[in-house]
């Protein structure tokens, strides 16, 4: 089997899985109970706290554990507006979002909240002076991904960061979910106020994931209850899971240095080659991209054919996101790049771990030289 | 820039005559143990500043840890040059271009203790102020407010240059003031007392008074974390836990319960004082805070004290709390202490405490039983933990786990 598709999910590593059994079989304590079960399980969840805090070297108190990124990032931008909306009720985001930011955002809309989506330049990226040009007196909230999830993109975080600086009233949102491990972030530096962390994006578990909100930041929450996380997400908290999480991203940055380098090695792979096969565009950038997101269009072959094609031979990679991919519709951030409706249509990603090889890369580029060929054969018998 | 260096001035340990090598031998000391995770560097110190040899080590990261070290006025990262004008030059020119940023302004503050250098300080400025000017376009000089300070010291022994001048901690190396004990009860005070207490140079023992099952197991955590924050300056703190509940309950049932209070801290600090005896410390610490609670007033104080003639001190006494609480935030202590549990000073808290105790009455009620024994029973008893900051690196029960 080769896994070419990374940036849906990862596989959790083992020595993660066996964290989470223990945790679970053998602390299985409420963290909220006065005993001392529960008190070692407070213990585990404030460890697994630091533990994350640390390695993205912020404090603990700023890191609240979640469901995962989607609930980061509705818990980040539904918080801020309820808490924030007697401020003002204008949000900006980029137009290339994950559905869980747009979506959010377009629920607030029908609340009487008023949006601006920024545009992104043929290389999927936002621009500064368009974030500049949106603010308003009333606008609260700034959110931008900082990798784009379908064809990689780098955001230009830092710079946003720092124009906000000047706006001390609007609070700054990053979905970090596929940068993590891939492209390093400074949240202190580049004045992040909220960030959202998803654990399975880097071998840790599907169901985990954290917010960080910096210290003095103020959110309204979005679940009512028993006012776990300093009142924030109440919900019995997922020792476990935050164990796990904690223990998946210590892993991930320990093989970083090296593993970057290998994607980034595997990536320009596959792209000099595939870039050679009739009628295929890369349509991820060369510059200001992750190392381990590869976006392309076959002209005229239908992507979920080739999905399939590949899948007979043991080959998993995706048409576009994962999260979208059901529906049926041209990739939005395609779209907004620029790229003509039918190439968007046939889009596909290859999204790498640090697992994946360059001898892979090599079986995998062969198989969709030869599934695109034979593809587009049938494809024009049936056209005509 | 490659920093080889990060110098060291000391400050107030200058001024200490006689007795300035122990000091200096105590910072040596704090600087060593904040620095133990840096296996490469080494240690210089001399009469009237001390260096760290960075020896290929993160020069930021040290920064860091050097910051916290009492009894450090400021620091600068430097470069050590020989006495030759060309390689004075060169390393003049690229210390600054490591900082520079268009459109930015320069000085050079030259420092010439080695009389006989062939340049004086104003030919120091212009040799080498004129030569950057040649080599960075677009730089200007300031000398009243300029981005960047290039300090060039002549020694003896070498040139020092250097940009940057890092505020230190202050205060006085950990140690140079001998021990004291600290009584520390998982509020906001105690750790304040504490920490302000080390920074004028007095080594602390802490000591916690334990009543399971009226106080839990969380509290005592509590506690060790705080410890474990205060243990950071030195690199490591003993804690003495007492067991209280016998004294608690006994205080319960023979002394009136508007006295109950003034009791038990009666027998807290006599404890405290077996323990400071044992342990050859010169003084006990508290968080009291004048009038903040029952026990703070004046009055209380007074008959408080009278059971030993060991000084007490109380670096918060005149206080307004804020401050203390901004002190308690600046040092990452806030956030434990106020962990919702009960602590000895609360759980058997009378309804009405006496806020003008009398001696004579308190000394009256403690007369018709034995406490003594019990007293001595309860420093027997005291359990005492050595406890380490935490570390990345330092193992943990669940380490396996994460």
């Amino acid at each position: 089997m080769i896994y070419f598709d990374n940036s849906a999910t990862t596989r959790p590593y083992n020595e993660v899985l066996d964290s989470f059994v223990k945790v679970s079989s053998e602390f299985f304590g409420n963290p909220s109970s006065l005993h001392g079960l529960g008190l070692q399980a407070e213990k585990l969840l404030t460890q697994a706290r630091t533990q994350v805090a640390n390695l993205l070297s912020v404090k603990p108190t700023e890191i609240y554990f979640t469901s995962g990124g989607t609930e980061s990032n509705n818990l980040a931008i539904k918080g801020t507006a309820m808490m924030h909306k007697n401020k003002g009720k204008h949000l900006i985001l980029s137009s290339v979002e994950h559905p869980s930011v747009r979506g959010a955002m377009e629920q607030l809309q029908r609340l009487g909240f008023d949006i601006t989506y920024l545009p992104a330049d043929q290389n999927g990226r936002v621009m500064v002076e368009d974030v500049k040009a949106s603010i308003r007196k009333d606008t609260i909230l700034v959110s931008v991904m900082h990798v784009n999830n379908e064809v990689g993109t780098i955001q230009p975080i830092a710079e946003i960061g720092k124009l906000l600086r000047q706006y001390p009233t609007i609070l700054f949102h990053v979905d970090a979910v596929q940068a993590v491990g891939k492209v390093p972030l400074n949240l202190t530096e580049d004045g992040v106020d909220l960030c959202s962390f998803s654990a399975h994006k880097f071998h840790g578990l599907k169901g985990t994931g954290a917010l960080f909100i910096r210290e003095g930041t103020r959110l309204g929450p979005l679940l009512s209850g028993g006012n776990q996380e300093w009142k924030v997400r109440s919900g019995t908290e997922n020792v476990a899971g935050a164990v796990a999480m904690a223990k998946a991203l210590r892993m991930t940055m320990v093989k970083g240095e090296l593993g970057i380098e290998k994607m980034k090695r595997v990536k320009s792979l596959l792209r000099e080659e595939l870039a050679r096969i009739d009628d295929l565009t890369i349509n991820t950038p060369l510059e200001n991209s992750a190392p381990h997101i590869l976006n392309f269009s076959i002209k005229g072959v239908k992507a979920e054919v080739l999905i399939h094609t590949l899948e007979q031979t043991g080959i998993y990679l995706s048409t576009t996101s994962a999260c979208s991919s059901k529906k049926q519709l041209p990739s939005q951030t395609l779209l907004a790049m620029g790229v003509p409706d039918d190439l968007a249509d046939s889009a596909f990603r290859i999204s790498l771990s640090y697992d994946n090889t360059e001898d892979e890369a090599r079986i995998v580029i062969k198989a969709i030289e030869k599934g695109a060929k034979q593809l587009r054969k049938v494809m024009k018998l049936h056209e005509l | 820039m490659n920093y080889d260096r990060i110098l060291i001035r000391y400050g107030e340990i200058s001024t200490k005559g006689r007795n300035r090598k122990k000091f200096v031998d105590k910072l040596r000391k704090s600087v060593r143990i904040a620095l133990a995770s840096f296996p490469k560097i080494k240690i210089r110190a001399e009469r009237d500043r001390m260096y760290v040899l960075v020896n290929g080590e993160n020069v930021d990261e040290i920064i860091k840890s050097l910051k916290n070290i009492f009894g450090i006025q400021s620091l600068s990262p430097a470069i050590r040059v020989e006495k030759d004008l060309d390689q004075m030059k060169e390393a003049a020119l690229s210390l600054v271009k490591s900082l520079y940023k268009e459109g930015q302004t320069f000085k050079i503050s030259p420092k010439r203790s080695d009389k006989t250098f062939e340049l004086d300080t104003s030919g120091i400025n212009h040799t080498f102020g004129g030569y950057i000017l040649e080599n960075i376009p677009g730089i200007k000089v300031d000398v009243k407010n300029p981005d960047i300070n290039l300090k060039i010291e002549v020694l003896s022994e070498a040139i020092y240059m250097s940009c940057e001048n890092i505020l230190g901690a202050g205060g006085l190396p950990v140690g140079s003031s001998g021990k004291a004990m600290l009584m520390l009860s998982g509020g906001i005070d105690s750790p304040v007392a504490g920490y302000l207490t080390m920074k004028r140079g007095v080594e602390i023992e802490a000591v916690h008074f334990f009543s399971p099952p009226y106080t839990s197991e969380r509290s005592k955590e509590k506690v060790i974390d705080l410890a474990k924050k205060l243990a950071e300056i030195f690199g490591s703190m003993k804690l003495h836990i007492v067991p209280f509940t016998a004294i608690q309950q006994s205080i319960k049932e023979q002394i009136p319960e508007n006295y109950s209070m003034t009791t038990t801290r009666r027998f807290m600090l006599r404890i405290t004082d077996e323990l400071r005896r044992k342990q050859e410390g010169l003084a006990i610490i508290t968080g009291d805070n004048l009038g903040q609670v029952a026990s703070q007033t004046l009055e209380s104080m007074y008959a408080i004290n009278d059971v030993t003639n060991t000084p007490i001190l109380r670096p918060l006494l005149t206080m307004d709390k804020n401050d203390i609480i901004k002190i308690a935030k600046d040092i990452d202590t806030y956030d434990i202490s106020i962990r919702p549990f009960e602590d000895c000073c609360t759980i058997f808290v009378p309804s009405s405490p006496k806020t003008k105790p009398k001696k004579e009455k308190v000394q009256h009620y403690e007369s018709f039983f034995d406490y003594e024994p019990l007293i001595q029973e309860a420093v027997e008893k005291t359990e005492m933990l050595t406890i380490k900051p935490d570390s990345k690196e330092q193992p943990t029960e669940f380490e396996d786990l994460f």
